[in-house]
């Protein structure tokens, strides 16, 4: 049995859903992320794990307990906040060893975990500073060690990362993880920034709207979007507007030249508009790949050099698409205005379905892949 | 040149309007010897076994003013911002009162509704009936500070880091919510303490032995003594106030600075 589960979970407002049917079975130890855009129930979904809210409907299981009608400083769970939420009145060490202060250990148990947790998140020598003394980073690490010195059934953190900058976002999220893994705490973490969800999550729980889209691996949700909502706020996507020629063997066109998709297309006939899905990484410049592949031509609209890579924009009349060549110094990149062409695989090539219907094509290319 | 005259300018017309007349009544206090400049006044006031027993008086009435004060807003002003913000105007219209109602009205409608309980009965009973008007005249200071101080912490999230850390209503507010609108609190608390000191009306028609009538009486029979209990009191004044400020120090340097 998983050691946390949401069962039918469901809340409203007043007339408003915030979480619809909301099915989800945590294993022990295990690294899960809530995904989605601003308002899509995430934090309500993490209010209701830790107790702050209750659902309208459906149960909540920690550890093989019911803890539905379970008051929050009843249920030993450990919250992180993106506005670190440390007590301003508090030293460090205080703020870290508050909840054992509360579940009234004793003195020295309390100052060897607080002194262990300090090593730990790097800060032995900041036991005795006030918040307020502090960088973002250092607030967060504290609010870290806080709620995990009560030893937290689960750790529950909502876009801990959201308010400080780039840099420390990155180094934070590794910490993050390797304190998780050494830990071994089942971690539920919410974000709407999807390359912080995949870098950090065992699985990830990809929501919009009040409603579960699609829970998987970083690497499922990535190749094999379940939905058209996820194929296009995981990752970057080129969208392409297609007519089917032959539904029977995949066959299409873009602008009247001819696409193959891997699979054929039962629920669509011929004449059909449909939108046709492609991560920019996997087109390259034609002549490159073998096999059966796909080929489309067009014009350089622009090129835009990032560093390491260099990304080609290529119209074709109405579609625009876009792909990265990896820098190289001996190659001429593209020049905008002159004609391009570009092939890809037709298992590159993902059927968009409508929201929340499964594309039919994306579900085959993984069963490929597997 | 001009822009550091004008700020001088009213600084000066300010603090004149202020200095002058505390100057002034000093300067008078210094005169109940003829032909010379004494404190004669002000060793009558301090030998005067009233003057000590009314300021003790009005102190301790002071203080536990400001005590029960504290521990009926600050819950009550949290509760508020946390749960039912939309009564925040209604809450605040309410701690206004004591601007509307005049202090007669106030302690006639008290002395009535507890008639013939033992809060009109005894010395004690009045003592209690006098701190709890006084509670209510501090309700506008009080509250108003101690919302500003709630408004400068998070205090939903604060609570709710607490409350997944194990703690109870009880231990937030002691251990959380206290300790950091302490600051606020004494901001509130100088004025209520600066208004009981010379509360004059509600402490007379209680007949309580408080400064504010002990002042009072003075004032209608003797002719220097009332100028030197005025700077006086207005020293007293001031170094409880700094004492409350020191007190006070170690929290404001904690709770200011960057969030
Ligand atoms: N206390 C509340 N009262 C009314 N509506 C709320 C409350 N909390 C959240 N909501 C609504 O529920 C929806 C989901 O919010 P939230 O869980 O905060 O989204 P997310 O964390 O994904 O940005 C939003 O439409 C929000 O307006
Ligand atoms: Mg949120």
């Amino acid at each position: 049995m998983a050691f946390l589960e949401l069962i039918n979970v469901h809340k409203s407002f007043g007339a408003s859903v915030a979480v619809e049917n909301f099915n989800l079975a945590v294993e022990r130890g295990e690294f899960v992320s809530f995904l989605g855009p601003s308002g899509c129930g995430k934090t309500t979904t993490l209010r209701m794990i830790a107790g702050f809210e209750k659902p309208t409907a459906g149960r909540i299981i920690i550890d093989g307990v019911d803890v539905t009608d379970t008051p929050p400083n009843r249920r030993n769970i450990g919250m992180v906040f993106q506005s670190y939420a440390l007590f301003p009145n508090m030293t460090v060490a205080e703020n870290i060893g508050f909840g054992l202060k509360i579940a009234r250990r004793p003195a020295d148990e309390i100052r060897a975990r607080v002194e262990e947790l300090l090593r730990i998140i790097h800060m032995s020598e900041f036991g005795r500073r006030y918040p307020h003394q502090l960088s973002g980073g250092q607030q967060q690490r504290v609010a870290l060690a806080r709620a995990l010195a009560i030893q937290p059934k689960v750790l529950l953190l909502d876009e801990p990362l959201s308010a400080l900058d780039a840099k420390i976002r990155a180094s934070l999220r590794q910490e993050i993880r390797e304190i998780q893994r050494q830990l071994g705490i089942t971690t539920i973490y919410v974000t709407h920034d999807q390359e912080e969800a995949m870098a950090l999550s065992d699985r990830i729980v990809v929501m919009s709207r009040g409603r579960i889209e699609q829970i998987g691996t970083p690497f499922e949700v990535y190749n094999f979007p379940a939905t058209r909502f996820v194929a296009s706020f995981v990752g970057t996507l080129n969208l392409l507007q297609a007519m089917v020629v032959d539904a029977a063997i995949g066959l299409l066109t873009v602008e009247g030249q001819p696409i193959r998709v891997a699979r054929p297309l039962p629920q669509h006939r011929s004449g059909d508009a449909i939108s046709l899905a492609i991560r920019p990484e996997l087109i390259a410049l034609d002549g490159q790949m073998n096999g059966e592949v796909n080929r489309l031509s067009g014009t350089v609209e622009d090129v835009t050099f990032l560093g390491s890579i260099v990304r080609v924009r290529v119209r074709l009349s109405a579609n625009k698409l876009h792909f990265d060549l990896f820098n190289n110094p001996q190659l001429r990149p593209p020049q905008p205005g002159s004609s391009i062409a570009v092939q890809f695989a037709p298992e590159a090539c993902l059927v968009l379905g409508e929201d929340a219907s499964p594309a039919h094509s994306m579900s085959a290319s993984a069963a490929q892949a597997a | 040149m001009l822009k550091r005259f004008w700020p001088w300018f009213w600084f000066i017309i300010g603090a004149t309007y202020f200095l002058v007349p505390l100057y002034a009544t000093f300067d008078f206090s210094l005169r109940a010897r003829r032909g010379e400049l004494s404190f004669a006044a002000y060793a009558n006031v301090l030998n005067d076994i009233k003057f000590v027993e009314s300021f003790w008086f009005s102190f301790q009435t002071a203080l536990a003013t400001i005590v029960i004060s504290a521990l009926v807003i600050v819950p009550t002003a949290y509760w508020v911002q946390l749960r039912m913000p939309r009564l925040r105007p209604v809450i605040e219209f309410f701690t206004l009162l004591p601007f509307v109602v005049p202090a007669v009205v106030l302690v006639f409608s008290l002395a009535r509704t507890y008639n013939r309980t033992p809060l009109t009965d005894s010395r004690e009973g009045l003592w209690v009936l006098l701190v709890g008007s006084y509670v209510i005249l501090s309700f506008p200071y009080m509250y108003r500070a101690v919302d500003t101080g709630l408004r400068a912490i998070n205090i939903h999230d604060l609570t709710e880091a607490a409350q997944s850390l194990g703690a109870g209503w009880f231990t937030i507010l002691a251990r959380v919510i206290f300790p950091n609108v302490y600051t606020a609190l004494l901001s509130g608390a100088f004025i209520t303490f600066a208004i009981v000191m010379g509360e004059f009306t509600i402490a007379a028609l209680l007949a309580q032995p408080a400064f504010g009538p002990y002042m009072n009486r003075l004032a209608s029979s003797k002719v220097y003594e009332p100028s030197a209990l005025a700077i006086i009191s207005f020293a007293l004044t001031w170094a409880a106030i700094a004492a409350m400020q020191w007190i006070g120090r170690g929290a404001q340097a904690r709770i200011a600075g960057p969030r």
